[in-house]
């Protein structure tokens, strides 16, 4: 592995290593000493071209906890506001030194543009609607430490797919990785090929809720609404929000998931949001155990 | 067995060895009540839970053993593909004021001990670190020797020492046979 | 400006890849045509022994960027492009800055196209103010204009007020005119990146449905019939346009269609890549609409190809796909590429290739001198093409002053060696003269 572009790029080993190497790493949040030599003297660029305060944070404790040297480039405060290219700023970070960049942008494919201009390893941290690799990666390993296994698993994934780049990393990951994944929401905000991916569709979340060892809740923006994507918000909640008696519905040892921000009251009611089954702060602390784990398979090795 | 290979050790010797290895860190550590084992994955760590047993079996008294994965310590990483980790398994009551016994099973330029030193450092504040191996080939790059050693094992850089063992590989063995090509100089089986 | 130098005799041509004759090219015209032709003293002998000959190929839609964008293309450097490409007519597209939608416009292209002296460069006018759809500019004018206009279109944006298209198609009725639609509902479209799909979907790009050229093409061909009125079709490049085109014609209505080389070649997989090289509107398609685009060609439902050779700086399409300019280069490959995805696989003949790239264009555009036969008497505009000369595609070797081409490192079959604008060399022995 040179890159993380996309979940897609994976093999099941290679999904599966980053896992197991994950929960190796999941230990040093215990320790005395939270941080490993392993990559000192190595530079990370965490490249934001969005705000994302939890993802950047995320990546920049990931690569502090294996001793990396991290520079923060943000879009704001930095020449990449006054309208210097991709290109351009690749080549600065280039000269750098740069071992690793992470990148999130506003553009689909940006992770991959920016992986030709560049020697150093490209970690995609979010492209447009395209994919979030990591994301992906940790839900999974939420999954696997919550439940066990992968292999099986029926996983829904709800809300608005087709702008999302966590159901797009999600479903090809899962998928590798032996889990079944069925995508709810209204027809609107799915894509029009979505019968051509690996996974089922379905319209009816009531439905699919007692068939599902995981149920995982995409935000829904209010805009969406002016698109005539659904007629209302309440509308919208009312046929895929997940409020306590859905949950109720769910088998016992079902989890919810959400890869944050919520919107509570939208797609997740506040009873859901607070209650032990959801994960969401279990996503944020694994999160940075899979994050040093993609750090370590793409930046130690020769 | 692969040509040019011998058997250096068959598995009664490997068990004697390791008996007499128990009755030395007993007789090193006074009885071994401080004693926690942590054997270096991937072989270091059956030979730990053996020698765990051999004490017990003295001792009629439960012995720690662990892991201690040194991968994220190593210092060629850069020069040799990513490697997968293994297991650090720290036993309950932690390394702090304890007598720590390294168990691995080929000791060679030393610096699969030198990494293991650096983790345990981040791992605790022990109250002494010994090392036991299994097979000493020499060679060593670094100044560490070990406390405990199953067999010195005079060998040329043109050799390469592997220990088989029941757990990992179905049987026990120690051969002797041709260096297999390496990417690195150093590093790899030590 | 090519020097207009004295008679030229080229040796053993094949017109349209029939039988090896010799051409006699003086004082503008085919002065004679035949086998074994006796050169005047005064005449320069190209020896054209094995390579094609065609009439001098017409372009109905070309942007040569100027005015406003002369750091992609200038009129110069585009139409020394297009006779790189074997063309002796190009059209340039309205979409500059300012749109050509008023006479001094149309004057000012036309008259740089006449000092370069590479090709006959034909303005077409904007139909709407500013291309903004609102009101229809000042077709009258152009039309009566030196520039002489009889193509008109929006080009870059569609003309989608129904009411605002049907007053275009009228209006130009009175000097003979013709509507080059740029097929694409806007409403459907906002946003779109690349043809939707599985492969859109995939990559996360806003998709550009199919649908948005075919519903447009639907409308305005019941809408040409209805006012009795010619419609040219833009660029088609989805099935289902073909086949509404097919069905259009054979209900009587007056559309023509133009297909482009890239669309005759290139999937949508290559946007796997997020090089925006492969960015172009409208966006490169599937297979299957590949094939339907070959089909219609050679049926002749549609009738011509035209390059939309869209030239853009390198900074243009070095960056993100979503904020990369759309458009490729097309001029210098356009016949390589019909070569190879129309004449290598049977479907047309050079004769065929001679009707859509040369003739068909010229009917459509009103350009009376070119896409003439070559026979004694005609206008010397002659292209000499080696199908036989396989070259791999270096847009930087290019003579367009960009090189945005989606097929460099491609091999494509043949290139064009000479070509004769009224008699006159503008390309000779493969160098722009």
């Amino acid at each position: 592995m040179r890159h993380l572009l996309s979940t897609g790029d994976l093999s099941r080993d290679e999904a599966t290593l980053i896992l197991d190497t994950a929960a190796e790493l999941a230990q040093v949040g215990d320790r005395s000493v939270k941080k490993l030599p392993t990559l000192r003297g190595r530079t990370v660029v965490n490249l934001f071209y969005e705000d994302s305060t939890r993802t950047r944070t995320s990546f920049e404790l990931a690569a502090k906890r294996l001793s990396a040297d991290v520079i923060n480039f943000s879009a704001k405060g930095s020449s990449v506001s006054k309208g210097e290219s991709l290109k351009d700023t690749a080549l600065t970070l280039q000269a750098m030194g740069a071992d690793g960049v992470v990148i999130r942008h506003s553009a689909s494919g940006a992770a991959h543009r920016l992986a030709n201009w560049v020697d150093g390893s490209v970690l995609n941290a979010g492209d447009g609607t395209h994919e979030h690799p990591t994301q992906a990666l940790l839900d999974a390993f939420t999954m696997r430490s919550r439940l066990g296994r992968l292999d099986g698993l029926r996983v829904a994934v709800v809300g608005d797919i087709l702008h999302s780049r966590v159901a797009r990393s999600n479903v090809l990951l899962l998928t590798t990785l032996g889990a079944h994944v069925t995508l709810v929401a209204p027809p609107t905000l799915l894509p029009v090929s979505v019968h051509t991916w690996t996974c089922e569709v379905s319209y009816d979340l009531d439905a699919v809720l007692p068939k599902s060892d995981v149920v995982m809740m995409l935000r829904v923006q209010a805009e969406r609404m002016h698109e005539s994507f659904f007629p209302t918000t309440r509308e919208y909640s009312r046929n895929y929000g997940l409020d306590g008696e859905r949950l109720s519905r769910m088998p016992e040892d079902a989890i919810v998931m959400h890869p944050g921000p919520m919107v509570r009251g939208m797609e997740i009611s506040a009873e859901v949001a607070d209650s032990p089954r959801c994960t969401v702060t279990e996503q944020v602390a694994n999160g940075v155990s899979l994050r040093m784990a993609v750090l370590y398979l793409l930046l130690s090795g020769s | 067995m692969p040509e040019g290979t011998r058997a250096v050790l068959d598995g009664n010797e490997i068990n004697r060895a390791l008996t007499r290895i128990a009755h030395e860190v007993l007789e090193r550590t006074k009885g071994g009540q401080e004693v926690t084992l942590l054997g270096i994955p991937s072989r270091g760590v059956p030979l730990a839970q053996r020698l765990a047993r051999l004490i017990e079996r003295v001792e009629d008294r439960t012995v720690p053993a662990g892991s201690l994965d040194i991968t994220m310590y190593r210092d060629d990483l850069r020069s040799a593909p990513v490697r997968a980790l293994g297991r650090t398994e720290i036993p309950t009551g932690g390394l702090d004021d304890r007598v720590v016994v390294l168990v691995d099973d080929v000791l060679f330029s030393g610096r699969t001990v030198r990494a293991a030193l650096d983790a345990l450092g981040d791992l605790g504040r022990p109250r002494a670190v010994q090392l036991a191996v299994l097979v000493d080939r020499g060679h060593r790059e670094l100044p560490i020797r070990a406390d405990y050693v199953g067999k010195n094992l005079p060998t040329s850089l043109r050799e390469s020492v592997t220990v088989r063992l029941d757990e990992t590989d179905g049987h026990d063995a120690v051969l002797l046979g041709p260096a297999r090509p390496r990417p690195s100089t150093s590093g790899g089986n030590d | 400006m090519p020097d207009t130098n004295g008679p030229h005799l080229i040796r053993g041509a094949r017109p349209l890849g029939g039988d090896p004759v010799d051409l006699l090219l003086a004082d503008g015209r085919i002065a004679a045509i035949g086998p074994g032709l006796d050169a005047p003293a005064d005449a320069v002998t190209v020896d054209a022994s094995g390579l094609v000959a065609l009439p001098g190929l017409v372009d109905l839609h070309t942007h040569l960027r100027e005015p406003g964008r002369e750091d992609a293309e200038t009129v110069v450097t585009g139409s020394r492009s297009a006779a790189m490409g074997g063309y002796t007519a190009v059209h340039a597209m309205a979409n500059t800055d300012p749109v050509a939608d008023t006479a001094g416009v149309v004057e000012q292209v036309w008259r740089l196209g006449r000092e370069a002296g590479y090709c006959d460069v034909r303005p077409v006018g904007a139909v709407t103010v500013g291309l903004a759809g609102r009101q229809l500019s000042e077709i009258g004018a152009m039309a009566d204009s030196a520039a002489k206009v009889r193509v008109f279109s929006d080009d870059g944006v569609c003309v989608s007020d129904a009411l605002l298209m049907r007053r275009a198609l009228e209006y130009v009725k009175a000097f003979d005119g013709v509507v080059a639609q740029h097929a694409q509902e806007p409403r459907l479209t906002q946003g779109a990146q690349m043809n939707e799909g599985c492969v859109s979907d995939r990559l996360g790009l806003p998709g550009w449905p199919a649908v948005a050229e075919e519903a447009v093409i639907a409308r305005d061909c019941l809408l040409a019939q209805h006012v009795g009125s010619r419609l040219h079709v833009c660029h088609v490049s989805t099935r289902g346009s073909v086949d509404i085109i097919r069905w259009a014609k054979a209900r009587g209505c007056d559309v023509t269609a133009e297909v482009t080389p890239h669309h005759l070649l290139l999937t949508e997989e290559l946007v796997e890549s997020y090089d925006p090289v492969y960015k172009v509107n409208p966006p490169l398609r599937t297979a299957e609409d590949v094939q339907a685009l070959r089909e219609g060609l050679a049926d002749g439902t549609i009738d011509i190809v035209a390059t939309d050779h869209a030239p853009h700086p390198v900074e243009a399409k070095e960056t993100e796909w979503s904020t990369a300019a759309m458009g490729m280069v097309g001029l210098e490959t356009a016949l390589a590429v019909v070569q190879r995805t129309m004449v290598d696989t049977d479907l047309l003949t050079w004769d065929d290739v001679a009707d859509r790239m040369s003739a068909a264009p010229a009917r459509i555009g009103r350009v009376h001198d070119h896409g003439r036969g070559l026979a004694a008497g005609e206008p010397a505009n002659v292209v000499l093409y080696d199908p036989a000369a396989p070259v791999e595609v270096d847009g930087t070797a290019m003579v367009t002053k960009s090189s945005n081409t989606p097929f460099r490192d491609m091999t494509l079959p043949g290139r064009v060696r000479a070509t004769f604008l009224r008699g006159a060399p503008t390309v000779l022995e493969g160098k722009i003269q």
